[in-house]
């Protein structure tokens, strides 16, 4: 699996959301499902996947699909 | 005038946004002027809230002009608000400009303030509202339920002195909104800090977003709020190392913290030198019904702690006799100023005053251990809160039902999780989006299950232990 593949899977997980609505433009309260317990799924999902522990500034500053890919470059996990 | 807002100074912030907007009390006082000049006494309002100023400010001026407020959240299910219109048939709604939530759009609107319009409804209603009432609220906010409960002047009012008396508010606090305005708890951080004069945060950023952060930070908010998710979410956030100098105290109430986090949390307070303060109400006592002291945080977790300042419980058995003796469950008993009205279901049982003469009997089971502390065992009445929220598991059951005719239902679980088992298969997805729809609440809380028949005894009646 790519990291793009596990990326997104963790987010379908996470966020208990289909496969095809993750994308770009995916954002924090755009779809029900990410809200505050949505997005702790979302963060332990990621954590999971990339086998990473994230800091809560990047927990907090965690606000979009895209969002997430630069944070994770962090983690040394390119997407 | 309402939470003495006239006896403040009058260019002191009242509240400030996180956009820059502030309003000072003065302020308030002046548009509470033009709302009775424009509307008069004793109107029916609906107000539909967000954690804005705007919003704020249609609160406090209805209800500070004399009109009496139903306070609803602006994302409510539209469903929902239709039905509450056709109930109690308000004659004025604030709400945000943008809202597009009622059906009727030929209201007229009175009078803008910030994001917000006033609009008329049904003007022509008359409504025969009690003297003392001030506030409505929802019962649980989420299952549909038009049942509202009825709060007074005095019952806000003392409520208010009690809770900024046991937590040492003063002038100086700036609490930052968490939870939102028409729940009865985050209601109640605002009334309280108003009647002390002090300044709100407001924000509709949540916790887990770094423009709530960062606002907290550079206003420097002195106090967090949570239900017992909002705690278990901090902890996750790896809160105990977040560096924040100027918070001074941290209250939690909406359900029950699991011990194991309130003796993380008190721990953590202890060595920070912050006051933390695990409460216990519900809406039918206005907000508030006891708090544990935060000295006695490590020494008495798990605890609700003691009964307010002017408040008094009391335990009874299931015979309705008075239970003296410690560690015995009952049910508890509050007295206090702060028990509200009563219900209403209907627009005509807006004319009812009093009918709880100041006892309510909580629907939960407690015991008190020999130094008068208070500790939750259960329930009475089949309800979880799920994230803070009251939801009746019958109440979900009728909706279900009433939506799917060919199939069985049975709702059970434990706080933060309800599990629905139904007696037909393939819905699961439809039935998660409905009920998560009608809710408001993450699907997380919910798990749908498939069994061929609900366990019933001879009477026809669920058997709910066989579930679990």
């Amino acid at each position: 699996m790519t990291n793009l593949e596990k990326y997104i899977e963790a987010f379908a997980e996470g966020l208990e959301i289909d496969k095809d609505v993750v994308k770009e433009g995916l954002e924090y309260q755009s779809i029900p499902q990410w809200d505050s317990v949505g997005h702790m799924g979302l963060v332990a999902a990621l954590e999971d996947a990339f086998d990473i522990m994230m800091d809560t500034d990047d927990i907090i500053d965690l606000s979009s699909y895209e969002k997430g890919i630069e944070i994770l470059k962090k983690y040394e996990v390119e997407i | 005038m309402y939470l003495d807002i006239d006896l403040k100074e009058r260019n002191k912030t009242a509240a400030l946004s996180d956009l820059g907007n502030t309003i000072t009390y003065g302020e308030l006082v002046d548009v509470s002027g033009k709302i009775k000049d424009i509307i008069g006494e004793r109107n029916l309002v609906f107000v539909l809230c967000r954690n804005t100023i705007d919003s704020l400010v249609g609160y406090i001026s209805t209800v500070a002009s004399s009109n009496v407020a139903l306070l609803l959240g602006a994302d409510t299910d539209n469903d929902l608000l239709d039905n509450l219109v056709r109930t109690y048939k308000p004659q004025y709604i604030w709400k945000p400009v943008s809202h597009e939530g009622f059906k009727q759009e030929d209201f007229e609107c009175l009078y803008t303030y910030g994001d917000y319009k006033l609009v008329e409804c049904s003007v022509d209603n008359k409504l025969n509202l009690h003297e003392d009432l001030a506030l409505l609220l929802t019962t649980s906010g989420s299952t549909g339920s038009p049942k509202l409960v009825r709060q007074s002047y005095d019952n806000i009012s003392s409520n208010a002195k009690a809770i900024a008396s046991y937590l040492e508010l003063d002038d100086r606090q700036k609490p930052i909104t968490m939870l939102p305005m028409n729940y009865t708890y985050g209601l109640s951080v605002i009334n309280s800090h108003l009647l002390v004069g002090g300044c709100i945060l407001m924000t509709e950023y949540s916790y887990v977003q770094k423009q709530f952060w960062d606002f907290f930070k550079t206003q420097g908010s002195t106090s967090i709020c949570g239900v017992p998710y909002t705690y278990e979410i901090l902890k996750k956030m790896r809160f105990f190392r977040m560096e924040l100098p100027t918070l001074e105290y941290m209250t939690q109430a909406g359900g029950k913290l699991i011990p194991e986090l309130h003796k993380e949390f008190a721990q953590y307070a202890a060595d920070k030198n912050i006051r933390f303060y695990v409460m216990y109400g519900q809406t039918e006592a206005t907000a508030r019904m006891s708090y544990l002291p935060h000295e006695q945080s490590l020494s008495k977790c798990g605890s609700i702690g003691i009964a307010i300042p002017g408040g008094e419980f009391s335990l009874i058995d299931d015979k309705g006799n008075n239970i003296s003796s410690s560690n015995v469950t009952g049910e508890l008993i509050y007295r206090g100023q702060n028990v509200t009205l009563g219900y209403a279901t209907s627009s005509n049982d807006l004319q009812k005053g009093d009918e709880r003469g100041g006892v309510l009997a909580t629907g939960d089971m407690a015991r008190r251990d020999e130094d008068g502390y208070y500790y939750i065992v259960g329930r009475k009445k089949r309800f979880l809160k799920i994230y803070g929220n009251r939801v009746n598991m019958d109440e979900c059951e009728n909706l279900l039902q009433g939506k799917y005719l060919d199939m069985e239902c049975a709702c059970v679980g434990i706080d933060d999780h309800m599990k629905i088992y139904v007696t037909k298969q393939e819905l699961n997805e439809e039935i998660l989006d409905y009920i998560t729809g009608k809710t408001g609440l993450n699907r997380k809380a919910f798990e749908v299950i498939y069994i061929p028949e609900i366990p019933k005894n001879d009477s026809g009646k669920r058997i709910y232990s066989a579930l679990s």
